[in-house]
């Protein structure tokens, strides 16, 4: 009996063992984070990733007609080990060509420092956002179709301009994202002439901000510039300003718009505008409806880009018509812009057949992908306006 | 010589950041501040889950004000949770009273030192954060309804001519009332009524009390409803004013502390005056006069930073400070002698 039963368990083991080798399936990791606190958003940027690595796989056209499958991993959104625990499982154990990932900054500067360029794996995040990625030492690896907030800053302080405010006051949650803002924003408006009254932190989570309130309208300063969360301290920041007639007209930045502002805050803030990622281009509408087609969520966020990042990784496959995960980074940069044929989601068929027969593609995607010299989406913004009680945009900037 | 006008927009820049503000908060904790003092005085020990009594009671006045709302009962330009405190208060009350025979009471037969019964209420604090948690979640909670406002910022301006508005709101109205109104209430049951006076009593000497055939069960009873019901006021009249989160109870019990030990613990009247003395310092300390000096100074002479003394982060630490020097300087607090 004792036997037979380690008879079977080995064969089982060599059949798993086997499993993996089928020969022309090129597996891409997907990591991000399914637990932790964006675990509400994650399954719809791995669905439109999976939705690209589909796409391109049944096509039939890709690199001869192999097939491509995809490794998912979970990246925890905060915790840098098992994140990176994680991208090491994906590279030696499902032995993935590429990562699609990871998404939020930390556990993306960890995994990229760490395992992917040590390991030399491309990596493509979708949604890590912090200016300091740009600069650090990829040797080529790194890639995001997420524009930095850098890139933020600099586009709230041209609305500005454009609107003829020339002071106000800023006040930014107090972690790495309110901070890196508030500190690229406060650059770029005074680079551009404004001036910043004050700048001072907020913490979320008080019952009451009328403190806080009462120092940046002591300020002077005509308007107030809030870099925080809708649902946190940035609301109550608010509530407070239009209590005491502090302030009447509010900037805001990604964090702050969203319905839940405009019902939650007694008073009115109508003329309040700010700043959201995204674009309303022919490819974003494309993506949107190609998602829904599949049973995806195509207006989530960070969805269009997720789709784009899993795109240039297939794409740069097809460029350099290799696996090789060298070739895949020498060859991002140059799908991704142009010169070329104009690609957008839906449309990676006609692409691989143009890279298969030596041309060239310039990959627009959901999010009019444009990247910048160190491999970063330049990023297009929504200017985005309080009028008759909801958010209505005004502009791409 | 600065103008009239100038002032007068001074003045009322200071009202509406500085005054009013401070005026509310300050009865909040003078609210709660009685409530702690009032144990200590009279069950001899710091009662830590004051707090978190308060993030209770405000919970269940929730819970009722919502289901009042839902019956289409209100109050009229009157918040709602006025109509649910009194049912508050006695769940509240019960609540507590539990507690003492559970956790409190077992300790006093033992004849235990205050550190263990402070130590115990740390525990008794805990449970009642975790059952708060439990019920009502974490989050923020609204429950305000009826008039916010009795003049607005802007109608003020347009009302006066002046530069700067003065918003006055109807809660700090409400927290103001009401708390003269609980504090004479609770004045005039401590030296006039019967159960008052054998409170003092017990509270002063405990075996003379005994003797003098006043029963101790019903003191130790009276208190904590009296205590549970200031608590539900101060939590109910805070939340009203600011917003609900459990969590903001719990970190108010330093300014509460603070105020009694100030005002001298175990006197009702210091209480009361720690409280706004808290508030009034936590406020003025940490807010920005730049825009208030720029009216009163001749032009030119107005300062280029922002005259703030402290940034608004430090607020608690204005209290702990205060506490640290009442307690190098005056032990007693302002109010020094008798207790109750």
């Amino acid at each position: 009996m004792k036997k037979t039963l380690t008879g079977i368990a080995s064969a089982l083991l060599l059949a798993g063992m086997a499993a993996p080798a089928i020969a022309d399936d090129v597996k891409v990791g997907i990591l991000l984070g399914f637990t932790g606190p964006i675990e509400s958003l994650t399954p719809d940027m791995a669905a439109a990733a999976e939705l690209a690595l589909k796409e391109a796989s049944d096509s039939g056209k890709f690199m001869g007609g192999k097939t491509i499958s995809s490794a998912r991993g979970d990246s925890t959104c905060t915790d840098s080990a098992a994140a990176t625990a994680a991208a090491e499982r994906l590279i030696s154990a499902e032995n993935v060509v590429a990562i699609m990932g990871a998404d939020c900054s930390g556990v993306t500067t960890a995994v990229a420092n760490n395992v992917a360029v040590p390991n030399g794996v491309t990596m493509v995040s979708p949604s890590a956002t912090s200016p300091a990625l740009s600069t650090i030492e990829d040797n080529g690896f790194f890639f995001r179709t997420s524009p930095s907030d850098a890139r933020q800053g600099q586009v709230l302080a041209d609305i500005l301009k454009a609107r003829d405010i020339s002071e106000v006051a800023v006040t930014y949650t107090n972690n790495d994202y309110g901070k890196g803002l508030a500190d690229s924003f406060a650059a770029a408006f005074e680079a551009a002439g404004g001036k910043v009254a004050m700048t001072a932190a907020h913490e979320d989570g008080k019952a009451d901000y009328s403190a806080e309130v009462g120092a940046l309208s002591a300020s002077g300063a005509p308007e107030l510039a809030v870099f925080g969360y809708v649902d946190q301290g940035g609301r109550g920041i608010i509530q407070a300003s239009l209590d005491s007639g502090a302030f009447e007209r509010f900037i805001f930045a990604d964090g702050m718009v969203g319905d839940s502002l405009i019902e939650n805050v007694d008073g009115d803030l109508a003329g309040s505008f700010g700043t959201l990622p995204g674009s309303d281009s022919d490819g974003a509408a494309k993506f949107t409806e190609l998602a829904n087609a599949a049973g995806a969520k195509g207006d989530g966020p960070f969805t269009g880009e997720a789709y784009d990042a899993a795109a240039l990784l297939v794409l740069a496959m097809q460029a350099g018509n290799s696996t090789d995960r060298k070739s895949i980074a020498e060859n991002v940069m140059a799908v991704a812009n142009a010169p070329g044929e104009k690609i957008y989601p839906g449309e990676l068929a006609k692409a691989l057949e143009i890279l298969a027969g030596g041309g060239e593609v310039d990959y627009e995607g959901a999010t009019n992908v444009l990247f910048s010299d160190v491999g970063e989406a330049a990023g297009s913004y929504k200017e985005l306006e309080i009028k008759g009680g909801k958010f209505e945009t005004m502009k791409i900037h | 010589m600065p103008e009239t006008i100038d002032v007068l927009n001074a003045i009322t820049l200071l009202a509406n950041f500085v005054l009013l503000p401070a005026l509310s908060y300050g009865s909040q904790l003078a609210l709660g501040a009685l409530g702690v003092t009032l144990i200590f005085g009279i069950l001899r020990f710091a009662n830590f889950a004051h707090g978190d009594t308060m993030a209770f009671g405000t919970m269940i006045a929730i819970l009722i004000t919502w289901w009042f709302q839902s019956l289409g009962l209100s109050l009229g330009p009157l918040p709602t949770a006025l109509l649910a405190l009194p049912f508050a208060i006695l769940a509240t009350a019960i609540v507590v009273i539990i507690f003492d025979k559970t956790v409190f009471s077992f300790y006093r037969r033992q004849k235990s030192p205050p550190v263990m019964l402070a130590i115990a209420s740390v525990g008794v604090m805990f449970m009642m954060n975790a059952i708060v948690r439990f019920i009502i979640g974490p989050d923020d909670q609204r429950f305000a309804d009826g008039e916010k406002f009795i003049i607005k910022a802007r109608e003020f301006k347009t009302m006066t001519g002046l530069n700067e508005g003065l918003a006055i709101k109807s809660t700090t109205v409400l927290t103001v009332v009401i708390t003269l109104i609980v504090v004479t209430a609770l004045f005039w049951f401590l030296q006039r009524s019967r159960t008052g006076k054998a409170m003092r009593a017990f509270s002063d000497n405990e075996d003379l009390a005994l003797l003098s055939g006043i029963n101790p069960e019903r003191i130790v009873l009276v208190t904590w409803i009296i205590a549970a019901a200031l608590a539900t006021i101060a939590g109910v009249l805070y939340g009203l004013d600011k917003s609900f989160k459990p969590f903001t109870y719990f970190q108010m019990l330093l300014p509460i502390f603070a105020a009694a030990i100030v005002g001298g613990i175990g006197q009702p009247i210091g209480a009361v005056v720690g409280g706004y003395v808290i508030a009034f310092s936590e406020l003025s300390i940490t807010y920005a006069y730049k825009k208030f000096l720029k009216y009163l100074l001749p032009e030119g002479s107005e300062p280029e930073g922002l005259a703030q003394l402290l940034s608004t982060d430090y607020k608690f630490a204005v209290s702990f400070i205060i506490l640290v020097v009442v307690l190098l300087v005056r032990p007693t607090g302002i109010f020094r002698g008798r207790v109750l």
